[in-house]
Parts: structure tokens; sequence; C-alpha cells
């Protein structure tokens, strides 16, 4: 039995650490195409980007210091981190001390980061936070039960990994205004696998022929890349079947079922078709539907009308 | 200490002189009028604390110094905290912990252990009694006016039926000992007492840095106070639950005792709950899980009154549960303790409690009070308005060592802002005399010196009266200091209760 505060509490803290290490490698990311373009095509470069973050285009100081370090900003690194860190302290009681010590270590180092103000030092930051939240998700697998609350922290992750890479997708398929993809260089789509620490893996699998409609694939449809949609899809389905079967609850079948749908449309989806017909439109619905199984998560297990749980 | 006799230094016992650093490990060590825990006179140890001298005269001061240092450790990585109210900066500290156990023997526990028994059962049927008929207020005994002017008296629990009519289950009474060695009781706590959990983690640390020790005593087992406290929560489940849902009810990570609710909840393997996990359907009350709702029949709230349910008190409370007082009037969960048990530990119906013990017992009281003025009665009020110096003023209705003049210890401009509260509002203040707290060895670093201590042990009733052999002693750590309280820089320490 668990209480739903507590699971909303588990479900966000892999929520945010998992935006706050993709928020991270985007600006190492950024920092380092910025370093290899001539000054003309830099600004648009660190412009698709950000928009894979939702963030407003401003200057490139600003916005990496912005994205990573402005706590006023919802989506930046310090404040995910920080909500992290308070959905974690709520339920101090539910995680194992390693994964609060963690959690909480990698708090003080964002917030020392912050007061000494990182100029020059952006790949570093971005290591701390990326490797910080590897740790974190290493030392949960390996100190706390795979309980249900477990399978909440699993289906944080993945819901928001699922999201986020589609975003970032779509960011780059969608050339503003623009002749599509092919206005984009290789470098573009070589930052894009990087930034997913996919570079190797799509390597290995496609040689280092870098081409839009393959990186669209590994990234989208791969089965075994681990931030790749499907990928993400996949173990998101697995934790919310599992927790279905643990709450035995009547209307419990929605998130499962929706995630189910999601996870066969990518394992059935063809690159050629979603490239040919409406890239954007295809990773709007991805996004949407993540939106879906969010809403159907809290309508089942948290947030959910009094007069539909009484017992009868 | 207002010590009017110069505190003597002690020559240091003969045994623990030699062995090491030049000055002993007790050269500090002064004793004075009050009651010394440790030495009856200079160098004569009381025979309880013989085997506990001896272990000292085999280790080093820099020995000690690593005990302690390893002692709170332990504290802070399991997480052992208080949040202190009113400080801005960095809230979470450790509620610092000396070394030296102090020992309650055999015969003073049994004395304890039925005084307290006694003055338990007697506030339960003091409880009842104004609650329902009011008998003595009808006779005159406990001033009617008195009661009904309590701030901590609930008028929403006339008439209510309470379970086993037991109001307070979990009592934490403060006991003090004076220059005679005697043990009074300086307050009553009846409402949320707080300090079990430091109860427990000391002798789990002091077992960790003296574990030779445990060998040469005979000390009671305190560890099975969750299970004591379960037992006692589920006697009071409602009648027709036979298979209760317990749980602990915190008001949340911001409050200074948040540790030890999740403490207690996995001690006792039930779930902590804050108010709004909890909600109240056709005066049932349910917790919302991901399975659904949850019906709950034992509430062991750690929310004051007050805040408990915004329908019935603080309409602005977020931290309880709207219709709770409802649910509980139906007799369809129990509320541990019961609401309104406040009137009883109010220190104005504390000078009364020796009397209440003779009404509804006819026995005379084990455990006798502090002599108190009341500053309701005029005549009290004269007293202490002229003797501001000597006494300690302390408000009614506050705990934790807020709202509290220590007259030897205070400013002229401190007793001028507390002749103008009494004079506002008499009825909110008490005076007792500055008392003599005993003292106990205590490890300060450079050495071993006396603190002045007072004990607080945990009583529970439910089917019956349990109390673990135990308690928490606090200590004034600064030198000389009378305050214990943690919010006030005391400390505590591990509480041995012999077998024999």
């Amino acid at each position: 039995m668990l209480l739903s505060r507590v699971a909303d509490a588990l479900y966000w803290i892999t929520r945010y650490l998992e935006r706050a290490e993709h928020t991270a490698r985007l600006i190492d990311i950024a920092r380092d195409l910025g370093l290899d373009r001539a000054a003309a095509a830099r600004p648009r470069a660190i412009e698709r980007l950000y928009s894979g973050l939702g963030l407003p285009a401003e200057g490139e100081r600003s916005l990496i210091h912005m994205a990573l370090f402005d706590s006023s900003h919802r989506n930046s690194v310090a404040a995910c981190v920080m909500a992290a860190r308070e959905n974690a302290r709520q339920v101090r009681e539910e995680i194992s001390t390693d994964m609060w010590e963690q959690l909480n270590d990698l708090f003080l180092r964002v917030r020392k980061l912050q007061e000494s103000s990182s100029g020059g030092r952006t790949h570093y930051v971005s290591r701390v936070i990326v490797e910080g939240v590897h740790l974190f998700a290493g030392i949960t697998d390996a100190t706390m039960g795979h309980s249900e609350g477990w399978q909440y922290l699993q289906a944080g992750r993945f819901l928001e990994r699922a999201a986020t890479t589609a975003t970032l997708l779509d960011a780059f398929l969608v050339e503003k205004g623009d002749a599509g993809p092919a206005a984009l260089d290789q470098a573009d789509w070589v930052a894009l696998l990087r930034s997913c620490s996919a570079l190797e893996g799509y390597c290995r699998r496609y040689t280092a022929d870098v081409r839009p409609e393959r990186v669209t694939e590994f990234l989208l449809l791969d089965a075994e890349c681990p931030r790749s949609v499907r990928f993400a899809a996949t173990r998101l389905e697995t934790a919310l079947r599992a927790i279905a079967r643990y709450t035995g609850h009547p209307s419990g079948g929605r998130a499962e079922r929706l995630s189910g749908r999601l996870r066969a449309s990518l394992d059935y989806g063809q690159v050629d078709e979603i490239l040919s017909d409406d890239p954007h439109a295809y990773l709007t619905s991805v996004s949407r539907q993540c939106a879906q199984i969010h809403a159907a998560v809290y309508q089942s297990y948290v947030a959910y009308s009094i007069e539909t749980a009484l017992p009868a | 200490m207002p010590s009017p006799t110069r505190p003597q230094v002690v020559p240091a016992p003969a045994s623990l002189t030699a062995a090491h650093s030049p000055a002993g490990l007790f050269a500090q060590y002064d004793l004075d009028r009050t009651y010394d825990e440790m030495f009856a006179a200079p160098g004569q140890a009381r025979p309880q604390y013989q085997a506990l001298l001896d272990e000292l005269a085999t280790v080093s001061l820099d020995d000690l110094r690593r005990r302690q240092i390893e002692a709170d450790r332990a504290f802070l990585t399991q997480g052992i905290t208080f949040t202190v109210y009113g400080d801005e900066q960095g809230t979470e500290r450790i509620f610092p912990f000396d070394l030296l156990p102090r020992i309650v023997t055999a015969r003073e526990w049994d004395t304890l252990e039925r005084g307290l028994a006694q003055r338990l059962i007697a506030i339960n049927l003091f409880l009842k009694d104004i609650y329902n008929e009011g008998r003595i207020l009808a006779e005159g005994v406990v001033p009617r006016e008195l009661v009904y002017s309590c701030r901590h008296y609930r008028r929403e629990m006339r008439g209510v039926r309470v379970h086993r009519d037991v109001y307070v289950s979990v009592a934490g009474t403060d006991l003090v000992r004076l220059e005679d060695g005697r043990f009074v009781v300086l307050e009553d706590n009846l409402r949320v007492p707080s300090g079990v959990s430091y109860m427990l983690a000391n002798r789990a640390v002091t077992k960790r840095v003296f574990p030779g020790l445990f060998n040469e005593y005979n000390v009671r087992p305190t560890a099975h106070y969750g299970q004591a406290l379960l037992a006692t929560l589920r006697a009071l489940a409602p009648p027709d639950r036979p298979d209760p849902t317990i749980v602990v009810l915190t008001p949340g990570v911001g409050n200074s005792a948040y540790f030890e609710h999740a403490f207690l909840a996995r001690e006792m393997g039930i779930s902590l709950v804050e108010g709004r996990d909890l909600l109240v359907h056709d005066t049932i009350v349910y917790m919302r899980t991901t399975s659904g709702l949850r019906r709950v029949d034992v509430v062991y709230r750690r929310v004051d009154d007050d805040f408990l349910d915004p329908l019935a008190f603080r309409s602005d409370s977020h931290l309880g549960v709207a219709g709770l007082l409802n649910a509980y009037r139906a007799g369809n969960v129990s509320v541990v303790n019961a609401i309104g048990t406040g009137v009883a530990d109010d220190k104005a119906i504390y000078a009364y409690v020796p009397a209440i013990i003779r009404f509804y017992l006819s026995e005379e009281p084990i455990l006798p009070n502090v002599e108190t003025y009341l500053c309701g009665n005029p005549s009290d009020k004269q007293y202490v308005l002229e003797h501001l110096d000597d006494l300690v003023v302390k408000a009614v209705g506050e705990s934790g060592g807020y709202g509290m003049l220590v007259g030897p210890h205070s400013t002229a401009a401190q007793r001028d802002e507390f002749r103008t509260l009494i004079k506002a509002e008499p009825r909110n203040f008490i005076a007792q005399p500055t008392l003599a707290l005993s003292r106990a060895a205590c490890f300060v670093g450079s050495g071993v010196e006396p603190r002045h201590v007072d004990l607080r042990p945990y009583i529970l009733y439910g089917e019956k009266v349990t109390i673990v052999p135990g308690g928490l002693t606090r200590v004034a750590l600064r030198k000389g200091s009378l305050v214990v309280n943690s919010s006030q820089g005391g400390g505590s320490k591990d509480t041995w209760v012999l077998l024999e």
C-alpha cells in the first residue's frame, strides 16, 4: 500500500532529474557547436537547441546561464534539481538513505556552482549533473526495493525521457521557415546524437555516415538505444503495468493502455513513412500521448475523485 | 543555578587522578548544594556509578573525544536532527548528545513508575469528569473558571464518549530532582509530547560507544517502545474495528519533530500521513492510496488541537483534516491523544494535580509537585510581582521553554516585560521557585563536569498503564544554565534504569 502523495513525489523526483540531465546535455552540446561554427552560423544552431528546451532565444551566455542556474526559470537545471530534492525530502522515509544522500549531494554541488558562477566551465557543470543523475539512478536500483514506489520512479524517468527526446527531435526536423531537415549540416546531426549519448551506438549500427533519416530512426524507433523514444516508451509501459498490478485498481488500466498504444505505434513505426508524411505531426502526437499518460496516472492513482474511489 | 553557596572544587576521586592526563578527567568537577547524580560527597561515588567510574579510569581524554565524534557522526548520518523555529539559516541540527549515561536505580524507578501511573490515571479521570458531569468543579476542588478559561479547553468535547475513557494515552512527564534527592514533577506534557525517539537513539548510540559497560550493568531495555506504543494504539481503536488501520499524522517535514514522527511510524510499521493524505466522507476517515481510499481507524496525531480540523478549530490550518472532529464524535475513528487534553497540562491546572489525585483516587500523591503560584490569585500575583528575580515565571499554555522568565538569570528589561504581561493577563502566568535541578556528570570536551538535568519518562495508557523503563534525560549543556529544552541549547544523554 502506497500513499498517493508519496507516489506523486516519487514520480516527480525522477521526472525532474531526467529533465535536469537533458538540459545539461543540451547546454554542453550547444557550447561545443558554438565553438565549431563560423560566427554567422552560430545563432541559428544555438536557437534550435534552445527551442528544444522551450527557452526563449537571447544571447548565448545569458541562455547558458539561464538554462543552468536561473532558479526562477522552471526548467533550469538548478530549479529541477531543487524540485527533485524537495520532493525527495517530502518522502525521505520512502527512499533509501543512500539515494537521499546522493540527491542532497547533487543539490549542494549545484548550489555551489551556482554561487561561483560558471564562466567557461559549462562542460564541467554539465558533467557534474549528468553523472550525479546517473549515480542516483544506479543507487536507486541497487538500494531501494523494486516495489510499487520504485515503479513510480521508473515511470517518471521514462515518461520524461520519451517526451523530451521527442521534443528535441522535433526541433531538429522542423527548421522554421526553411527547407526542412536538408538545411542542417552533418555537424548538427552529430551534435543531436551526442546530446543523447547516442553517437557511438549510431556508428556501430549505421557506420559514421550520419544521415537525417537514420538519426531519426535511431532516436525515435530503436529498441536498444536507451535514450530513444521507443526504449523509453517500453520501460514506461512496463512500470505502469506493474503499478496496475500492485494496485489492482479498477480504472488503473487507462495509463497502462495508453502507454501500450504509444509503445506499439513506435514498435511498428516506419521511419520513411513518418518522414515523408508529417514528422512534426507525428512527434507532436508522441508528446500529446505522453501528456495523456501523465493525466491518466494522476486520475487513477493520485488525484482521483472521492466519489469514484469510495468503497461500494 | 543561582548558587548562594560558592561551588567548591572537589578533589577528584583517588581512583581517577593517577591514571591519565595530569589534571585528571574530573579536575573541574565541583559539587554545590544541588544533588549530584554521581557523587554522594567529594570523592565518594554513589554505588550505581562505580562501574562507570572504573571504566572511565581506563580511557584517556583523547579516547573520549574520539567516542564523542563517533557518536555525533552516528546521529548525523541517521539524520536524527530537529528544526529550530525562528532560525532562517540551515534549520536542521543534531540534538547534542552527552556520552555519559545517567543511571537510575531500580528502587528509584519503582517509585517513579508508581507515581507516574497514579498521576496519569487521575488526570484521565479528571478529563473525563470535566468533559462530562463536572463533579470536581461542582465540589469546588478545582475552580470552574480556571478550567473554562483555559485556552486548551475544548467545548466540542463536552459529552463525547471516548473509548475506554482514556484521553491521554501518551504522556511525557518532566521530573526534576531536588537537593534532598526526591524526584518532583515539574510539568505534565499531555498533548503531543516529543523526544521519545531521542531516548531510543541515545540508547543505540551509547551501546555503540560503551559496549563493555553494558556487561557490567543490568540495564533494562527500552527498544520495545514501538511495540508498546502500537499495542496502546490498537487498544484504543473503535471497538467495532477488530483489525484497525493505524496511522501517524505529522504536520510535515517542516515540523521540528518530523524525524521522530517518521521514526515512530517506521518502528511500528504503519503509515506516516499528512493532513492532505486524509479525508472524511460521511464521518468516516480515509487515506488516499494508489489503490484507492482506505479506511483509517486510529490516528496517532502529532498535530496540535488547533490545527487538527479546519472546520472545527483554526480555519487557516492546512495541516489538519476537514471533518475529523465529526468523525471522532461519531465514534468512527480514535484520535490519540484525545482532543482537549491540553486543559490538564495547563500550568495553572498543574497546581491542582495533587488535589485531583486525592479527589479521584483517595490516595496521597506519590510524586510531589513543585510549589506553584497562580498569578490568577490576587495574593499570589502580588507575591510574584514582588519576587520576580527569584522566581521562574511561565506562560500557562506554552511548552518547549518558550514564554518563560528565569528570574535569577534575567535582565531588568525582561522582568519589566513580564511584569507588564502578568498584569495584563494574570490567568496566563504561573511562577515557581527557581529549582536547584540535580546535576549529572557530563563529558564537556576538556573533561567531565556536572551539568543540570531533568528526566522525561514516557507513559503509555491503552488497556493499562505501561512505562518503558527509561526516559529522556535532558541536559543544560551551558555551564550553570537551567534550561534543558532542545530549542534553547539543551542536549540529552542516555538514561539507564537498572534491573536491581
